[in-house]
């Protein structure tokens, strides 16, 4: 295929070159940098929380004197264990996907000079660490003296399980067991073993490296953990083991409230949490979908109108020998370089948009991945554009050429 | 004249459907999808008080001591008990209300209903007065039920609509965590939006179902939420909010006048220099006096979600215009022996440019209509959506306005190369080439 024609062709049609080739450039721009948009909210929808979410539910009452703590959590924990198919019930102060319960600034200078972390901590119940079914990757399970009571919202001192990614951003390279770190000052905590996954409560609320810096606390429920628990059940039981919780609370604890918008399954819970992530997957879908159509339309009308307007020069290069093969290819190839031309120009255009939305938004660096795969999505949307205009140039038959008009 | 160039334009438009059609489509989706995102935007950072909102402010003083402490660092969003009664008391500002939020018990007297959490704004007199709060029945307290402690509550009108009826309630009984409250008042229509006052519920929450007094939710250990914020070595009790190193109150007063303003602030600087001359305070004087307008924006209540959809958006407007522009050029272009004719025939030059434009324009304007249908489509798509702020995504008038402002301007603009191009024939050779 000769390509010097199609270039001093295209050299006497510039402004409708460019315009082809900006529209391309800017839809190469949105293309990539939505798509990669998409790709990582699909990703935080995917977030490993590190337990047995299929056989959990959560249950939240509330509503209660203080006072009444100890004999509530004895009444609620005999009759949510009584549900038929449930394997355990433990109190616990929140599960990954429901409320903030525990955030707290923590320190390794007893000083509290400086805030190493923010972290979540979990506290809970006698049952509620197996429950759980979080992995241990070092250290040791939970033994039965390793219950704290609650002094003040937290344990004053206490045998702690950190998740990896903590120890590693706490301690790095160093063996986290047995390490102390404070938080409000007094209170002091010692890493007994560490686990491989446990998500905070609410993922990605503190930024992207949070997502996992959880601290598990074995407590004797009382006062300041009462009202909240950890139900654990076969997959297949445990929506109805939650529609039975219901019941059973009104039974057991007549005058609490139940908290129908905290409580429930953990893969319910999950479901809500990501809810916004979803559909601002969807409208970002929406938009690529649009841009695409719109990008085609504009070529399949300028392209149009390039072949009406050639048909004269069409019709004598027919004349002269050249196939319906010929024409088909030029038409094609002057795309070709059009939309080349244009991705050229995008991927320029996308880094720069990267970069702007790597000032607002948590996004890395666009992958070099993405820019390939729009400018493989363009060319097929340019060849897909330009096949009905330059079948109808093909279809021009030789005579148009003797034609005055 | 005018009236002839939209003879020609509808004329010419009729001639060519395919392509008029692809250019009102290409301006129609992108006004719409821009209009959508645009309207959600415009929503969401509205003024949630008209008229008031200039006047009142939320003072900010730092009483946190010095670790991880830099100069110019953002004092707390909250106040402490102890400086939030101080300001309360001072009464320096014209009005003043300090709040706090929470879920109270409510026991309702008709069996019919479940006991329910009731959403609570524990607040002070003057709140009622300075945010201009409507009431259908009754009225808010004054400062002598706070002093007191009084037992009284403000409803809702979505309350009362469930427990009464819509009936006027005033003088009836409300159970609140097992205690009898008289309710005093009954709220006209008024939702703030977004929520300025209390943003820890969510920016653009529900509002609240109850008013109480906000000693006496003090006085009877009703539940405190939203966050608290400690430092030092004190930890949180809740119940014990009064005497910890902790920060959980909202303080808002009315200013009415610059002066006003500069004196309240002088006011916190010098209250701060006194605290830190006593040693309360580790840190130098550092207060903020943001109005409500201000608040906002520096609290981030629009999700930047939205932000990233209506950037999103407007990228995909000008991928429209630019294909606006193309199929404009295709469109003038085609006509060159047309507008040679003309020329020829003494057209001038600005006579075929304002023909050109003017067929531009009602692509805009069909488009415009087009792009408002979809536009409505598309917010309606987006109360749909499971965010808070979804159900106040409403078109107003003012968006109508800027709807087919923005479709004509954006069609005028594309036309205005093709058209300057297709003007600058030369109309003896196109004649001699044709």
């Amino acid at each position: 295929m000769e390509i010097r024609p199609i270039l001093s062709a295209l050299r006497r049609h510039r402004l409708a070159t460019l315009l082809i080739a900006l529209e391309i450039a800017l839809a190469c721009a949105v293309l990539c940098n939505a798509c990669f948009l998409i790709i990582a909210r699909e990703q935080r929808t995917k977030l490993n929380s590190g337990v047995d979410e299929r056989s959990l539910a959560f249950v939240k009452v509330t509503g209660f004197d203080d006072a009444a703590a100890r004999d509530l959590n004895a009444r609620m924990l005999s009759g949510l264990g009584s549900i038929a198919g449930v394997q355990s019930a433990s109190a616990i102060n929140t599960v990954p996907f429901g409320q903030n319960a525990g955030t707290v600034g923590m320190s390794l200078d007893p000083a509290m000079k400086h805030i190493n972390a923010v972290v979540d901590i979990y506290l809970g119940g006698p049952g509620s660490f197996r429950a759980l079914g979080v992995k241990l990757v070092a250290g040791r399970l939970p033994q039965a003296d390793d219950y704290a009571p609650i002094e003040n919202y937290f344990p004053k001192d206490a045998q702690i399980w950190v998740t990896r990614s903590l120890a590693d951003h706490l301690w790095p390279g160093e063996n986290p067991l047995g390490k102390d770190f404070y938080c409000f000052g007094p209170f002091r905590y010692r890493v007994a073993g560490v686990l491989d996954h446990l998500a905070i409560a609410m993922p990605g609320s503190r930024g992207p490296y949070s997502v996992d810096w959880s601290v598990f606390i074995p407590v004797q429920p009382g006062p300041f953990l009462t009202g909240s628990y950890l139900v654990r059940a076969a997959p297949g039981d445990i929506q109805r083991v939650m529609r039975d919780a219901r019941a059973v609370v009104a039974k057991v604890a007549p005058d609490v409230v139940f908290d129908s918008d905290e409580s429930g399954t953990l893969s319910d819970l999950r479901h809500t949490y990501f809810q916004n992530d979803r559909a601002m997957a969807r409208v970002l879908i929406g938009v690529i979908v649009a841009l695409l159509l719109v990008t085609a339309l504009g070529i399949v009308g300028l392209a149009s109108f390039w072949v009406q307007q050639r048909r004269k020069q069409i019709g004598i290069r027919r004349a002269i020998g050249a196939t319906r093969g010929d024409i088909l290819r030029y038409f094609q190839t002057e795309n070709f370089l059009i939309v080349s031309m244009g991705i050229v120009l995008g991927v320029i255009l996308a880094y720069a948009l990267n970069l702007v939305l790597m000032k607002a938004y948590e996004v890395t660096h666009l992958p070099l991945g993405y820019l390939l795969a729009s400018a493989i999505v363009l060319w097929l949307l340019g060849q897909l554009a330009v096949l009905g205009p330059a079948l109808r140039a093909a279809a021009v038959p030789p005579v148009v050429a003797t034609r005055s008009v | 004249m005018f009236g002839y160039y939209l003879d020609l334009a509808v004329h010419s438009l009729k001639r060519n459907k395919v392509l008029t059609g692809l250019m009102v489509l290409a301006i129609a989706m992108g006004i719409g999808a821009s209009m959508t995102t645009l309207t959600v935007l415009h929503v969401l950072s509205g003024d949630p008080l008209p008229g008031r909102s200039g006047s009142l402010y939320t003072p900010q003083i730092d009483p946190l001591d010095l670790n991880n402490y830099a100069p110019g660092v953002e004092p707390p969003d909250q106040l402490s008990w102890i400086d939030g009664n101080y300001l309360l008391k001072a009464k320096r500002a014209t009005r003043q209300a300090l709040m706090t939020e929470g879920m109270v018990p409510l026991q309702p007297a008709q069996p019919s209903i479940d006991p329910f959490h009731a959403v609570a704004l524990y607040t002070t007199a003057d709140f009622f007065p300075m945010f201009g709060v409507p009431f259908q029945y009754g009225n808010g307290w004054g400062n002598a039920d706070d002093d007191a402690k009084a037992r009284v509550v403000v409803i809702s009108a979505k309350l009362n609509d469930k427990l009464f009826g819509g009936k006027n309630s005033v003088g009836k009984e409300l159970r609140l965590q097992e205690k009898a409250f008289r309710i005093i008042g009954v709220l006209g229509d008024w939702h703030p939006q977004p929520h300025f006052y209390q943003l820890y519920m969510g920016s653009y929450a529900d509002d609240e179902d109850i008013f109480v007094p906000f000693f006496t939710s003090r006085d009877l250990h009703m539940e405190h939420d939203g966050s608290t914020d400690c430092w030092g070595n004190s930890g949180g009790d809740p119940n014990n909010l009064e005497h910890v190193n902790c920060t959980w109150l909202q303080f808002w007063v009315q200013l009415d006048t610059p002066q006003a303003v500069a004196a309240y602030k002088s006011f916190l600087v010098n209250y701060s220099q006194e605290q830190h001359d006593n040693g309360r305070f580790a840190r130098s004087p550092n207060v903020r006096l943001r109005n409500v307008m201000q608040w906002l924006d520096y609290q981030q209540v629009v999700p930047s979600d939205t932000r990233l959809q209506a950037w999103l958006a407007i990228s995909f407007l000008v991928v429209c215009l630019v294909n606006t522009v193309g199929l404009m050029l295709a469109k003038f272009m085609r006509r060159a022996g047309e507008l040679s004719v003309r020329r020829a025939l003494g057209a001038s030059q600005r006579a075929l440019f304002g023909q050109l434009l003017m067929e531009s324009g009602i692509v805009g304007c069909v488009g415009g209509v087009a792009g408002l249908l979809l536009a409505l489509l598309g917010l309606w798509l987006v109360r749909q959506q499971p965010a808070d702020y979804a159900k106040i995504a409403h078109m107003d008038a003012s968006m109508l306005v800027v709807t087919f402002a923005l479709s004509i301007c954006a069609s005028l603009l594309a036309g205005l190369l093709p058209a300057w191009r297709a003007c600058r024939v030369t109309p003896a050779l196109q004649l001699k080439a044709n």
